[in-house]
């Protein structure tokens, strides 16, 4: 069963320094709350998973939580560059980071088959693409019955992975609507979970087919309302579209994003 | 009577009117999004649209900023998963056309969003390969549209994030279960096609009122003309109204919160 855990205690208790780490959510329902903690926490040596970075490991890479990166589109949705994890590739700020890119058919499936425990994911992908040159973690197989050769990739299994969901029940149980992404993949994958949700309620009210993560195949549930802004949360808040065109001017210069940094996310614990 | 247009309308307009009514279409974010939407409230109200972030059969009122807007999910018929979408619905082989945009492309319309440079020391570092590599192998054919300049329009790619036809035009000669490829590239100046021998991309049409020498200046190689040219037609009144249209509520949504 699920604990109800605080956010603070959920991330002391699940993220350790050098763990493998994916907080989820394709451009919807993303867990800033939860990423804005673990650089509170000031985690170190982290080697973060997402298939799109997004603001959020913009702002762990800038804090100086990673060591590596794996992902699949690192750009601000929209508005163009990451210009922190930009800095740490091109001009090693703060540190430097390793990455691992993928295509994104690569990482969902990578998910799927990290969820389905399975140690590799086999698909039709990467034909003719340079990236298998650069990444010694795209390897091609022989199809045993066609003789097809198939792209395959090491399956994701997270020491944690963090989720923001709707809602849970007062037993843990979690309901995801909307855009769900790899999120139930993510949790089902890795060795600990903790979800944020933005409320607790008494039934999920979900429908039969309903995307619903059982409260035994979540570690912890911490409540974090607003917990995905500035990405939206499906029936709750939209996206703050004009943010991420604000955080390019914040994140371009080292300056203001470490300002940033200190008035949003370390003083804004003293705040709560 | 000429209509009053830009070179972005005029691409935007040539890359909608690609798309057939009732084509199944997985749109990338950016220029391809604003062309099938536009076909979508055009001439195509039956092309299936659908973004790699699980939205199927979308009609978004206005364009999306991010693949994971809302708007998409909330118009869509149904959302599914992320590994759903790309294992069932793009590799599965439901998906006619894929669109996408790039940030380089190259004579054999291999596209790069990677970066500009050597890979261990990259001058630009790009955002990466996203759902690229797998819709321009899996989809039926792809269209590509961007902007013509010589920055973009290189000999050869810095690096292949996703395969045209490779670097020597094969690419995909003997490969099973893979789509046609890139059938033709819109610009803001013209109209590509890959020769059907060699699939070098070559210009099929002008768009009016540009010159030969303004594709070839800001093309990075000896660029081909077809021996039939053609002048790629003008973009309707409505049409020219409903693009416009659109991009105003988009700007107006996209600049609230």
């Amino acid at each position: 069963m699920a604990e109800f855990l605080s956010l603070h205690d959920a991330v002391a208790r699940y993220v350790q320094d050098g763990a493998t780490v994916a907080m989820e959510g394709f451009t919807h329902l993303i867990p800033f709350a939860a990423g804005h903690e673990v650089i509170r926490q000031k985690k170190r040596d982290l080697t973060l998973i997402r298939m799109t970075p997004d603001i959020i490991y913009d702002q762990l890479i800038g804090a100086g939580c990673a060591k590596k990166v794996i992902f699949s589109w690192g750009g601000n949705p929209g508005v163009g560059s990451l210009h922190r994890l930009r800095d740490a590739v091109e001009k090693g700020w703060p540190h430097k980071i390793e990455i691992l890119e993928h295509s994104h058919a690569a990482m969902a499936c990578a998910f799927e088959a990290g969820a389905a425990g399975l140690p590799l994911a086999v698909f039709r992908g990467y034909i003719g693409s340079e990236l298998p040159s650069v990444n010694d973690q795209i390897k091609f197989i022989e199809c045993p019955f066609t003789g097809e050769r198939l792209a395959a990739v090491p399956s994701v299994r997270p020491d944690v992975s963090i989720v923001h969901a709707q809602r849970a029940d007062r037993q843990g149980n979690v309901l995801v609507e909307g855009i769900v992404g790899v999120q139930k993949e993510a949790v089902l994958a890795a060795k600990h979970s903790i979800v944020t949700v933005e409320e607790i309620v008494d039934d999920l009210k979900a429908h039969p087919n309903a995307c619903v993560i059982p409260s035994w195949a979540i570690s912890a549930v911490a409540v974090a309302e607003k917990g995905a802004l500035p990405s939206y949360t499906h029936g709750y808040y939209g996206r703050s579209n004009r943010f991420y065109k604000e955080w390019d001017v914040i994140a371009r210069d080292r300056d203001t994003f470490t300002q940033w940094l200190d008035d949003n996310v370390y003083r804004a614990e003293e705040n709560a | 009577m000429s209509l009053e247009y830009t070179a972005s309308e005029m691409m935007s307009v040539t890359a909608a009117r690609a798309l057939e009514n009732g084509t199944t279409c997985f749109v990338g974010i950016g220029l391809p999004s604003e062309a099938a939407n536009l076909a979508r409230l055009t001439h195509a109200p039956d092309v299936v649209l659908i973004y790699e972030s699980g939205t199927l059969q979308t009609k978004p009122d206005i364009l999306p900023l991010s693949i994971g807007d809302g708007e998409l999910c909330e118009s869509a018929l149904t959302t599914v998963a992320v590994p759903e979408m790309f294992r069932y619905w793009l590799q599965g082989g439901k998906v006619n056309v894929g669109f996408l945009g790039t940030a380089q492309i190259d004579r054999f319309a291999n596209l790069n969003t990677t970066l500009i440079g050597d890979y261990k020391a990259p001058k630009v570092r790009l955002p990466g390969g996203g759902g690229a590599p797998e819709i321009a192998t899996n989809a039926g054919e792809v269209f590509i549209t961007l902007k013509h300049s010589k920055r973009a329009f290189v000999k050869d790619v810095d690096f292949v994030t996703t395969l045209g036809f490779g670097r020597d035009g094969k690419g995909r000669d003997n490969v099973p279960n893979i789509g046609k490829g890139p059938t033709r590239v819109i610009t803001d100046l013209c109209v590509m096609k890959p020769d059907p021998e060699t699939k070098e991309l070559m210009v099929v049409s002008l768009h009016p009122g540009v010159t030969r020498e303004e594709v070839m200046d800001a093309t990075g190689w000896e660029v081909r003309f077809a021996d039939q040219l053609e002048s790629t037609p003008e973009p309707s009144e409505k049409e020219l109204e409903i693009l416009r249209e659109l991009k105003a509520r988009t700007e107006r949504a996209h600049t609230g919160e």
